[in-house]
């Protein structure tokens, strides 16, 4: 009998050992199909070349970061405000049919393909923003704006199991001690649950930041440095997803090259995520 | 003092309402917009042929069917190594270094995106494995995928059955792995339940990693070996290159139909077990 608990450990250990091995795997292979290109090139001329025009082997990936970067922002800056907002008013506002509706919404709206929010900003956004605002209407802004629409489900959620792990205590003393509803929720219970909403702001941009079919749709996909809001960019990812149908030898490399690149500003924010929630479980 | 207190109060509730509201009513006009124009193209025909002269006229057969093979494959595979993984965190140790490991690399996939997913399929599964675009690459490519949500969904299942039934178990007599299969999943087998059906959703929806990794292929997928075109995939090549907005739009109308089923069956069962839980518990 010690055997048979002993086997079905081991089993289970096994099992549990696939995370960690698909993780080293994926790091493994996207390296080693990246890494040459960049030591071909140089890490800095990569990094922060201006041109990519593969056919003449010119691999700078600078316009795409500047433009992951401002779709990224700008989808935050939307996005992250009205997420809080919706999470408390979630927790603290909402009537409990609007909140039966409310949840079940925000599940959807998290699982509705991302090419559907793509297309949906093609009609809608890009043609209002071209009309009203000028430019070629594929732009940053656009895709700021479907972005942040993509990363509220992230917010949102995270923010509200953060707001309703707080103690109950917390609110009651803040009442009992005469503060209004706002002041309590402002001044109380927003300050307490920072670390999980910091979290859940680092994660939502990491969704942004990782958006890749709808962004490709909404964006233009120019390579070159945005001079406003109003213009077409390229990002990390839309730059793999354009071109990985058709690239084959240096160009390919590169490509996974920017997939190293991405993958390393995930990891950084991910890590940053969790350390942020452990040192608040402590 | 008190008096600007209140009005910044009203001010921030009135926001609040205002942005919840907005996002309520967005999510709605998206959703009405496409089923609106998408469903009266929806007929037998168009679920039951395949699609001619590239998606502009026919239907979407092969697309449903290319969908649910890579799903079903992606499932199979992420079912005993995520639902595995979690037994064993819950169950079988205790939190140590080894623990803390597998846990952030969970972590860190859930985060990956899917983007760098289908770089890693197609280097991977595609060329390095040999399986070539297929049913099969994209199948795996997404079961790495679901696997950190299946991990987690399993894991806080099983923590969530309470000590009792553990203790029950043993003190009759019973071992760990009858206690686990006995006990423990059962009670916990429907918040697995609802971590399945969301990774269903995801797999019907991922778009990027499943190109790069089952192809675009218009053909009936007649083996895990043969390339295909989903459902997501699909729409994505009709809308992008503009080639018939009307089977765009119900392509994508019959995904929202798709994943709202799979979210109702997931909350369904979800509610269920709240209710059965609080029967116990007033026992």
């Amino acid at each position: 009998m010690k055997m048979k608990k002993e086997l079905s450990g081991y089993v289970f250990f096994i099992f549990a050992l696939s995370a960690i091995s698909v993780l080293a795997l994926i790091t493994l292979f996207i390296i080693a199909r990246g890494a040459p290109l960049i030591a071909k090139v140089g890490l800095f001329n990569f990094l922060f070349g201006m041109e990519w025009a593969p056919s003449q082997e010119k691999f700078g990936i600078f316009p795409m970061i500047v433009g992951s970067v401002s779709v990224t922002l700008g989808a935050a800056l939307i996005g992250v405000p009205v997420g809080i907002c919706c999470s408390i008013f979630l927790t603290e506002f909402a009537p409990p049919a609007l909140g039966n509706i409310f949840r079940p919404a925000i599940q959807l709206l998290a699982g509705i393909p991302s090419v559907v929010y793509g297309f949906w900003g093609l009609l809608f956004v890009v043609p209002f923003i071209r009309n009203y605002l000028g430019g070629p209407g594929l732009s940053i802004l656009a895709g700021a704006v479907i972005l942040a629409i993509m990363i509220l489900p992230t917010v949102i959620s995270i923010s509200e199991v953060s707001l309703l792990a707080l103690p109950r205590q917390y609110k009651e003393g803040a009442l009992a001690l005469g503060m209004t509803h706002w002041q309590t929720i402002y001044s109380v219970m927003l300050p307490a649950a920072k670390s999980g909403i910091v979290a859940a702001v680092i994660l939502g941009i990491g969704r942004a930041i990782g958006e890749t079919m709808a962004a490709i749709m909404i964006l233009g996909n120019a390579v070159a440095l945005p001079s406003s809001i109003l213009d077409p960019v390229r990002t990390l990812t839309t730059n793999i997803g354009i071109e990985m149908g058709y690239a084959s030898g240096d160009h390919q490399q590169a490509l996974f090259a920017t997939g190293i690149v991405l993958f390393a500003i995930i990891m950084v924010l991910n890590a940053s995520a969790q350390y942020i929630v452990r040192r608040r479980g402590k | 003092m008190k008096k600007i207190g209140h009005m910044g109060g009203k001010i921030a509730k009135t926001l609040i309402w205002f942005a919840a509201l907005m996002v309520l009513a967005l999510l709605f006009f998206i959703i009405i917009h496409i089923l609106v124009k998408g469903l009266p193209a929806i007929d037998w025909r168009f679920l039951t042929d395949i699609p001619r002269s590239m998606g502009r006229e026919g239907g979407i057969a092969s697309t449903i069917v290319g969908t649910l093979m890579v799903t079903a494959v992606a499932i199979v595979i992420a079912i005993p190594f995520g639902i595995g993984s979690a037994v064993y965190l819950a169950e079988y140790t205790h939190e140590n270094i080894v623990t803390r490991v597998i846990r952030f690399s969970a972590e860190a996939l859930a985060g990956i995106p899917s983007i760098v997913y289908g770089l890693f399929g197609f280097i991977f599964f595609v060329i390095y494995l040999n399986l070539g675009w297929s049913v099969l690459s994209g199948g795996l490519t997404m079961a790495v995928m679901i696997l950190p949500t299946i991990i987690r969904t399993s894991e806080e299942a099983i923590l969530a059955v309470p000590n009792s039934y553990r203790e029950v178990s043993y003190s009759l007599g019973g071992t760990k792995w009858q206690t686990i299969v006995k006990a423990v999943f059962p009670s916990a087998s429907r918040g697995v339940f609802n971590g399945v059906m969301l990774s269903i959703g995801r797999c019907i929806a991922e778009t990027a990693a499943v190109m790069l990794t089952a192809g675009s292929s218009l053909g009936m997928p007649t083996s895990l070996f043969a390339p295909t075109r989903t459902m997501a995939v699909h729409f994505y090549i009709l809308a992008l290159e503009g080639i018939s907005m009307k089977n765009a739009y119900a392509t994508a109308a019959l995904l929202i139909i798709l994943i709202f089923i799979v979210n109702v069956a997931a909350n369904m069962l979800m509610s269920k077990i709240s209710a059965k839980e609080s029967v116990k518990a007033k026992r």
